[in-house]
């Protein structure tokens, strides 16, 4: 346990959503909870260090709020798209597996992407390739290639929403370009 | 007011009653393992968000909304997780129909070792 490690855990961010946490399950907000909270997030961060959070990340409340509300929308949209496909009788769904690259290169933003990807429309992240940065995307509902095309599409545009939100300028930069 | 409330509550419950319910269906009529993912992760996780919602309407106490909004937090971020998993168990045990699929960008790239870091 390396003196870096330890104090990339201890962020005040980390901590303060820790204590959140601590304070919203027990229901409770007084001085001796939050105090208590403090202290065990301090006891178990020393215990089960975690490597250093990745700097360089920005909250943009604008665009973390347009995000919430698209991603809101298509919550909806997915539920329906696959309620659809659960009563489409006397047809199998055609599937696709696709390959998409993201653009950012950061670990907590792949694994953002993932998480999003698979409550929205059409896809389910079956295999990620962390070096090449690659997302392995199954799809329901997919007939030919220009389907396919439109599922790359629909990921890319998700990363770009929520590289906007909450990603570092350097991925801004790489999903802006392209 | 309280009546509106109760309402909305009401309208919620069932709801997400019935997109678990749907997604249930979904697990029985879906072909594979891949596609029963899709039903176990989209209808079942908003349906659960509206039975939260529908409860935090009728309970009304600000304790029980903390509890209710956490649980709607971890079931945001376990629920993919979940789906992940099973769906790569899944491919990698060959236990898929691979005659749904139209095109497969994963076959023939190997699995990558269980590195650490990986």
């Amino acid at each position: 346990m390396s003196g870096r490690t330890r104090r990339g855990t201890m962020t005040p961010g980390f901590t303060l959503g820790m204590v959140i946490i601590w304070v919203l399950l027990w229901g409770d907000l007084s001085v001796a909870n939050v105090l208590a909270g403090t202290a065990l997030v301090v006891l178990m961060a020393l215990l089960f260090p975690q490597p250093p959070p990745e700097r360089g990340q920005h909250l943009r409340p604008l665009a973390c709020l347009r995000f919430l509300g698209r991603f809101a929308v298509e919550l909806v949209q997915a539920s329906a798209q696959v309620t659809r496909a659960i009563f489409r009788f006397g047809r199998e769904p055609s599937c696709a597996v696709v390959a998409v690259d993201l653009r950012s290169r950061s670990d907590l933003m792949l694994t953002l992407i993932a998480l999003a990807l698979s409550l929205v429309p059409g896809s389910v992240i079956i295999e990620v390739r962390r070096a090449t940065g690659t997302l392995y995307v199954h799809s329901l509902d997919v007939s030919d290639q220009e389907g396919i095309e439109r599922v790359r599409r629909q990921v890319r545009d998700l990363e770009r929403r929520l590289v906007r939100a909450v990603g570092s300028t350097s991925d801004l930069r790489r999903v802006e370009r392209s | 007011m309280t009546g509106a409330l109760d309402a909305a509550a009401g309208v919620c419950l069932v709801l997400g009653s019935l997109l678990s319910l749907i997604a249930g269906v979904g697990l029985l009529r879906f072909p594979d393992t891949l596609t029963r993912m899709h039903a176990a992760a989209k209808p079942q996780v908003l349906g659960l968000l509206l039975v939260l919602v529908g409860l935090g309407l009728r309970l009304r106490d600000p304790a029980d909304i903390c509890m209710l909004v956490l649980i709607a937090a971890f079931q945001l971020l376990t629920v993919p997780v979940a789906a992940h998993m099973a769906g790569r168990a899944a491919y990698r045990t060959r236990r898929i129909r691979r005659d749904l699929l139209i095109s497969d960008d994963l076959a023939g790239t190997q699995p990558p070792q269980n590195k650490p870091g990986l």
